[in-house]
């Protein structure tokens, strides 16, 4: 048996129980962060600040939420919204903070891509890293459903229905989903168990997985440059702080990270309080119903762009491109064929182009996919969506040209 | 060395004993999710085709989904008049024609509206439009509006029942 002696302190006493002195070293004060970073890199500590709002409002609101399709939408509506005291604010920060949430992932993901942090040992974070993005979206949909109002239930109905896989009709796959013809009460039920369970286990999880994949490699920084964490650690430790290329993760990069925070909480509380119209549509305070389609229907905003790839296609074609474009960023890592981890505005003219060309494509077809399919934004839908498809279908290529920098 | 191979042979049978295991809890969990036989028991709806109006869009309801019924007037029969998909479409009673479909996009499911005046249907999700016998005028939809199984009875339509008509359109392909 191991051998124990009576404690000193209790900190002591822990420490022989739980090495806690070296749990903290190896989670924090000897977790180093190189210094040349900037505050794009604190998006990481917001989406975890973030994510604890969406945990705390939403235990919250599970206390007065009833899922049936009879209840639901009044126990949101009214208990939530009106009887319960302070019970909009939960509702407001757990609608604003899903919507915010996917704005920082997006940053999160496009700061990855241009300083190249998915390359070199990294790619397990980014791929943890797209999992947890599926696995908001998932969450995201299926609390969508909860309010039981015509959007949820038609984001439900049409969502639901790409299971069938367009001329492969797969309608038993779609009933079995809903566990009905149409969503019913039986689909508002595991929708629930999904959002309030499954899913944050399934998030929970792989945020552990992503910090894990993070221990090894270290961040990366602005210059890509390869740091020898051992000899810099060994430096700073050694006394030599100003001579180190690294920092101690707590408590001084964490005091930079929870500046970033801080604006950022002001921002969201901001909405929170003033502007949270833009994360409650209109159209999903009227109840369900199945007999009546209203005139125009969108994802949320964050879903947009791959829905905006979807559209302009025949079925078929449209679900192929849809499925493509859903999985094509978690290969990322092997379809960037450049040894170059630099960012992208120093790795030559095409990825450059590639980059911004990506970005501000995806901000068409998200302005695209808001506006009805109509005319001109039909065509300029149609156009984006097939550069989408070419950029990806372009990127192994121009990246094996690129030159060793 | 024996040691071993009896580690070998218990790491074997547990593998065989959680294997079944698995998949015994795979078709539970799979028959967990199935739609339950309260739901698909209350599959049927009988119509009373004698009450509809010629040219009027009436939306009937049959599990869960909206049905469009409408009979058709002079005007639409002559307008479709050889046109053989949409002829293969009418379902008879008596002497009137009707189109009865399963009023949701054959695209994502969305509802289509029906327009009076154009005589067709538009689809608000992703533009897409059916003419009055429900066959596709403009993409994205696949394919015309499915017809619910159905069997004639006198003047009245049960739907969710198989009747030799609409076996007939199945066998044919007007219909999925
Ligand atoms: C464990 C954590 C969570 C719990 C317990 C929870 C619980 C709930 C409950 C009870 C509702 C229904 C009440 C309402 O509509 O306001 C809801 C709605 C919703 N949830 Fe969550 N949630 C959690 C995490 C998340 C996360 C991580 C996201 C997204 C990224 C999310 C997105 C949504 C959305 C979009 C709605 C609909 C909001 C609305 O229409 O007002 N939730 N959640
Ligand atoms: S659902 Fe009707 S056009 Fe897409």
């Amino acid at each position: 048996m191991a051998h124990f002696t009576k404690a000193t302190s209790v900190k002591d006493w822990l420490n022989q129980r739980l090495a806690i002195e070296k749990v903290e070293k190896v989670m924090a004060s000897e977790y180093w962060i190189p210094k040349n970073i900037n505050f794009l890199w604190a998006m990481g500590m917001i989406l975890v600040v973030t994510f604890v709002l969406l945990l705390v409002s939403g235990i919250f609101l599970l206390m007065y939420y009833v899922p049936t399709v009879d209840e639901a939408f009044d126990s949101v509506n009214y208990t939530i919204m009106r009887e319960v005291d302070f019970g909009w604010l939960w509702r407001h920060v757990h609608g604003v903070a899903a919507s915010v949430v996917f704005l920082i992932i997006y940053i999160h993901m496009f700061t990855g891509i241009y300083y190249g942090s998915y390359k070199k040992g990294r790619e397990m974070i980014w791929i943890s890293g797209m999992l947890l993005f599926v696995a908001f979206s998932a969450e995201a949909f299926s609390g969508y459903m909860l309010p039981w109002g015509q959007m949820s239930y038609w984001a439900g109905m049409v969502i639901t229905n790409l299971f069938s896989g367009g001329s492969l009709h797969a309608n038993f796959l779609v009933e079995w989903i809903r566990g009905d013809y149409v969503p019913a009460q039986a689909f508002l039920g595991r929708f629930f168990m999904l959002h309030v369970l499954l899913i944050p286990v399934a998030i929970m999880g792989l945020i552990g997985l992503h910090f894990a994949a993070l221990r090894i490699p270290h961040v990366n920084n602005q210059d890509g440059g390869e740091i020898d964490f051992d000899v810099e650690s060994k430096k700073y430790l050694d006394g030599d702080k100003a001579g180190s290329k690294v920092m101690r993760f707590a408590n001084d990069f964490m005091s930079k990270d929870m500046m970033v925070v801080g604006i950022f909480l002001i921002f969201f509380f901001y909405l929170v309080f003033y502007n949270y119209g833009f994360a409650m549509d209109a159209v999903n305070f009227d109840p369900a119903d199945g007999l009546k389609t209203p005139t125009h229907i969108y994802p949320e905003w964050y879903f947009l762009w791959s829905y905006e790839i979807l559209r302009p296609f025949n079925i078929d074609l449209g679900l192929v491109l849809f499925g493509f474009a859903q999985v094509i960023f978690v290969f990322l890592p092997f379809i960037d064929r450049s040894p170059n981890s630099i960012p992208a505005n120093r790795r030559g003219t095409a990825f450059k182009v590639w980059f911004w060309l990506m970005l501000s494509n995806m901000i068409v077809l998200t302005a695209m996919g808001k506006l009805p399919p109509e005319g001109m934004f039909s065509a300029i839908g149609l156009v984006s969506a097939i550069l989408f498809i070419v950029q990806w279908l372009a990127l192994p290529i121009i990246t094996s040209m690129e030159k060793k920098v | 060395m024996e040691n071993n191979n009896r580690r070998g042979f218990m790491g074997k049978a547990f593998g065989a004993v959680a294997a079944v295991g698995a998949v015994g809890s795979l078709v539970a969990m799979k028959k967990t999710w199935d739609p339950l036989p309260s739901v698909k028991a209350a599959g049927f709806t009988t119509l009373d085709m004698s009450i509809y109006a010629e040219g009027v869009m009436v939306t009937e309801k049959w599990r869960g989904k909206p049905i469009f019924v409408l009979k058709k007037s002079e005007r639409l029969m002559a307008q479709e008049k050889g046109n053989a998909a949409a002829e293969a479409r009418n379902i008879k009673i008596g002497n009137d024609n009707f189109m009865v479909a399963i009023g949701l996009c054959t695209h994502l499911g969305c509802i289509p509206a029906f327009r009076k005046d154009e005589g067709n249907f538009l689809c608000a999700c992703h533009g897409g439009m059916f003419d009055a016998s429900g066959l596709v005028l403009k993409v994205p939809p696949p394919r015309g509006f499915d017809i619910p199984p159905f069997k004639i009875e006198g003047n009245k339509l049960v739907l969710g029942e198989v009747g030799p008509e609409w076996q007939a359109m199945k066998d044919n392909g007007v219909t999925l």
